[in-house]
């Protein structure tokens, strides 16, 4: 296993390095645009594994043309696109989706932007509120007083 | 003799900031000015020992000087003189030099122009300075010396990356250093308040202006490297949600809402505590970028483990300031009061509503970017997070922020009229309703999606002038008085229009060519010609050319429009010959907003065919003007009258009868 996790690193630097990305060539697009456009947006969704952050529709990685070839054949087949998400997952594993699915492992990732609004409203709510009974002090009268020199000095001072 | 004296003026450096830090802050503590009034100086001999330091290491790299390792790593006697100077910061030990040299810079422009801070807080503020540039002055000498001799030396270097041959890296990390470094100062002035246990509306006017540069650096970098991804990396992306760039963009996120809070701050005295916070946090993700970058681990939880050294003292690194800072916020914030009521809907409202948005999305980001390794560390599964999560969440939280913006400016202080401000705005929203329905026109097919993008660029690209037509009275004012109320107003208020202008700009690339770019792929031949969004591009033919530290195979293609030729595209594959490396150079023409872009694929074996891809970008352009504009924004608001003058002093008279009254 970890021979396998270092090949693959190994790999990923040499195709990371390798600029200029190819991703998909003219002999791999299908005749039906339709069905093209399908593959293309299922590939916007996969990985390709041995590069670093790389959908395979944007990849010149065999590992990437592999995949999108056979995306294409399962759709020409008839699969539905997730058919096809489902065969690309049960054969390379949950690493392959770019986008990672709705789970207990990864509930905290998807509902992120949903707590942070959340503690965020409930904080103002709260912070609006409380200022709202939060009626002025009034003045002691000491600082009553202090009020009423300033004022007086700066009638007289000031003009 | 003199890469020694280089590296000794590094190690006097690590001294100077270590006496930066220490003396400045004893002087505060015990009330000695002398001590107090050394930390400008100190500052300014940081800087210059690192200045040296930072030039011996470039004379190294100009004079192809291949005693020092670094030299040999990445740099090769052939090289174009600009590419050997850039190449100094195109390496983890010399990145890391340039970080610190433009933190020493911060340092230095503090006690530059910091001569209106009471002493006490410039001190402060030095001192804190001098704290970060003593961690990482010494994590380069411990982990990273860039000044390793090598023996003996080759006759040859190993190049550097191709893909960093490019102006892109002379002038991208640069600029988003000076961003991301430049958060630094709101940090020192956030510890230094909360050491001092003071803040209040002068703080937020003495630390807004770094902000704002810091701000405009980082945008500056961010677009940049988003351009410079665009056209070297040749499949015509401009952004991937890589954890690279959410490195750079979560602290721009933080130091967006930054600028806004202080605004609350200055004006109101509110928002304090989170003002305070937001100030830690931008440097915090600052400082966590570059552990992510700097660390390795990114490529995999693995790989940072292998070599652990350098990750584990950044790590360390991290851990004190982030903990440190927000272990002194937990003890302190508490001792600052917050001022100034208002109601929900007010300036000050609006600008809440703006941080709830922005900083759940710094939060989205970064727990998108650090789940898969928080996963891995904890199950040992792999998952990924990409481009398609991001666009998922982040998208839709920011669609009622950008249909709020033009509101803001609209609402008054304390408490607003939103049915006021609608009034003013429905014009506005006229043109943004046209402009949808004309891309539902006109682009048959077009999603609707795209035509409520569409709708809201306008939406903000007009709208966010609203505050400016409403001030110059037009048109029942006239031209000539329109004009003197138009120059008579504050440059912040042209700073804000042109600012979400430009948000308003990028949105509307950014639809543009999500929705109607279109793609070519196909094999052709000298002389084969196809047709692309109305032009017809014809393959000319190629030729071999010789570089000055490579070989490349250059295609001509001629663009035409009704059977003229407009313009020449020469894209490239190139041979890096000492790595071996093979790069593709795209090849753009602009027209108007638009691109056409060229990126040649692999020869097809046995014929004299080539896989050429053919893009049409359509106001694809706007996804930088947007951010260029921003930033003009953010200089108008920089040169306003209030944060030119500085801090106000109370006139002699209020002294007086304020010191009558105590």
């Amino acid at each position: 296993m970890d021979v396998m996790r270092r090949l693959l690193l190994a790999l990923t630097l040499v195709f990371a390095t390798v600029g200029g990305a190819h991703a998909v060539t003219p002999d791999e697009i299908l005749q039906d645009p339709a069905l093209e456009q399908r593959a293309r947006d299922i590939s916007a969704k996969l990985r390709c594994l041995v590069c670093q952050n790389q959908s395979i529709d944007d990849s010149d990685a065999e590992l990437a043309h592999d995949l999108r070839v056979i995306v294409r054949e399962r759709i020409v087949q008839g699969d539905t696109n997730e058919q096809v998400m489902d065969y690309v997952v049960s054969r390379y594993g949950e690493f392959v989706l770019l986008q990672p699915r709705f789970s207990a492992r990864n509930l905290l990732l998807w509902a992120t932007p949903a707590i942070g609004l959340l503690l965020g409203g409930i904080t103002m709510i709260f912070l609006f509120r409380s200022r709202r009974n939060l009626a002025p002090a009034r003045l002691t009268s000491d600082e009553q007083e202090r009020l009423a020199k300033i004022m007086s000095d700066s009638d007289t001072g000031d003009r | 003799m003199i890469v020694e004296l280089g590296h000794y003026s590094l190690v006097l450096a690590l001294i100077l900031a270590i006496l930066q830090t220490v003396v400045p802050f004893v002087g505060v503590k015990t009330g000695d000015d002398r001590q107090v009034a050394m930390a400008p100086n100190l500052a300014f001999a940081v800087f210059a020992a690192l200045a040296f330091s930072f030039t011996v290491l470039t004379w190294a790299y100009v004079t192809s000087d291949f005693s020092l390792l670094n030299v040999v790593e990445n740099s090769h006697s052939q090289k174009p003189m600009l590419y050997k100077i850039t190449g100094v910061w195109g390496n983890h030990e010399g990145s890391m030099m340039l970080w610190v040299l433009i933190l020493a810079l911060f340092g230095a422009l503090v006690a530059l122009f910091g001569s209106n801070l009471p002493p006490s807080l410039r001190a402060m503020v030095i001192s804190v300075q001098g704290l970060i540039a003593t961690a990482f002055t010494g994590f380069i000498l411990f982990t990273s010396n860039p000044f390793e001799r090598l023996s003996p030396a080759p006759f040859e270097g190993n190049d550097l990356n191709p893909i960093l041959q490019d102006v892109g890296l002379a002038i991208h990390p640069p600029l988003l250093y000076l961003g991301y470094v430049g958060f630094s100062i709101c940090f020192s002035f956030a510890i230094a308040a909360l050491i001092e246990g003071r803040i209040d509306a002068a703080w937020a006017r003495w630390v807004r202006p770094w902000t704002l540069a810091a701000w405009i650096f980082l945008t500056a970098g961010i677009a940049m490297g988003s351009y410079w991804a665009y056209y070297e990396l040749g499949w015509g992306g401009w952004w991937f949600w890589d954890p690279v760039e959410n490195a750079s963009f979560m602290p721009w996120l933080a130091g967006t809402a930054l600028l806004h809070s202080a605004l609350v701050m200055e004006k109101r005295e509110a928002l304090k505590v989170w003002t305070v916070l937001l100030a830690i946090l931008a440097f915090s993700l600052s400082l966590l970028g570059t552990f992510l970058v700097r660390s390795g681990v990114l490529t995999s939880v693995h790989a940072f483990a292998t070599d652990p050294t350098r990750g584990v003292v950044i790590l360390g690194i991290l851990v004190f300031f982030i903990g440190g800072a927000l272990i002194l916020f937990a003890l302190r914030s508490s001792s600052l009061s917050n001022g100034g009521m208002f109601h929900p809907i007010s300036r000050e409202g609006g600008l809440v509503l703006n941080n709830l948005v922005l900083t759940t999305a710094t939060a989205t980001v970064f727990v998108g970017t650090l789940y898969p390794l928080a996963v891995e560390a904890v199950t040992g599964e792999k998952i990924s997070v990409g481009a398609p999560y991001f666009d998922a969440t982040f998208v839709p939280l920011m669609v009622p922020l950008l249909l709020a913006v033009p509101f803001g400016p609209l609402l008054a202080w304390k408490r607003g009229d939103i049915y006021g401000a609608a009034q003013r705005l429905y014009v506005f929203a006229g043109i943004a309703l046209v402009a949808g329905l004309v891309t539902l026109w006109f682009a048959t097919g077009a999603p609707v999606l795209a035509a409520f993008g569409i709708a809201i660029g306008f939406w903000l690209l007009f709208g966010s002038f609203a505050e400016v037509w409403q001030k110059s009275g037009l048109p029942k004012a006239g031209l000539s008085k329109a004009a003197a109320r138009l120059s008579g107003m504050p440059r912040s208020v042209w700073g804000t229009a042109f600012a979400h202008a430009g948000l308003g700009v990028a949105v509307l690339g950014i639809v543009s060519v999500s929705a109607f770019q279109q793609e070519r792929v196909l094999r052709m031949s000298p002389g084969d010609s196809t047709e692309l969004a109305g032009y017809v591009i014809s393959f000319d033919n190629v030729e071999a050319r010789e570089g000055p530290n490579f070989t490349e195979d250059v295609a001509t293609f001629v663009v035409y429009r009704d059977s003229d030729p407009i313009a020449t595209i020469a894209p490239a594959k190139r041979l890096y010959t000492a790595r071996g490396m093979p790069t593709t150079e795209a090849g753009i023409h602009t027209t108007g907003f638009s691109q056409v872009y060229v990126a040649l694929g692999d020869p097809v074996e046995g014929t004299d065919q080539i896989v050429v891809r053919l893009w049409w970008k359509p106001q694809v352009t706007l996804i930088w003007l947007g951010p260029v504009l921003m930033m003009i924004g953010g200089l108008f608001s920089l040169s306003d009258r209030r944060l030119r003058i500085g801090a106000p002093t109370p006139s002699a008279k209020r002294r007086e009868t304020l010191a009558a009254a105590e």
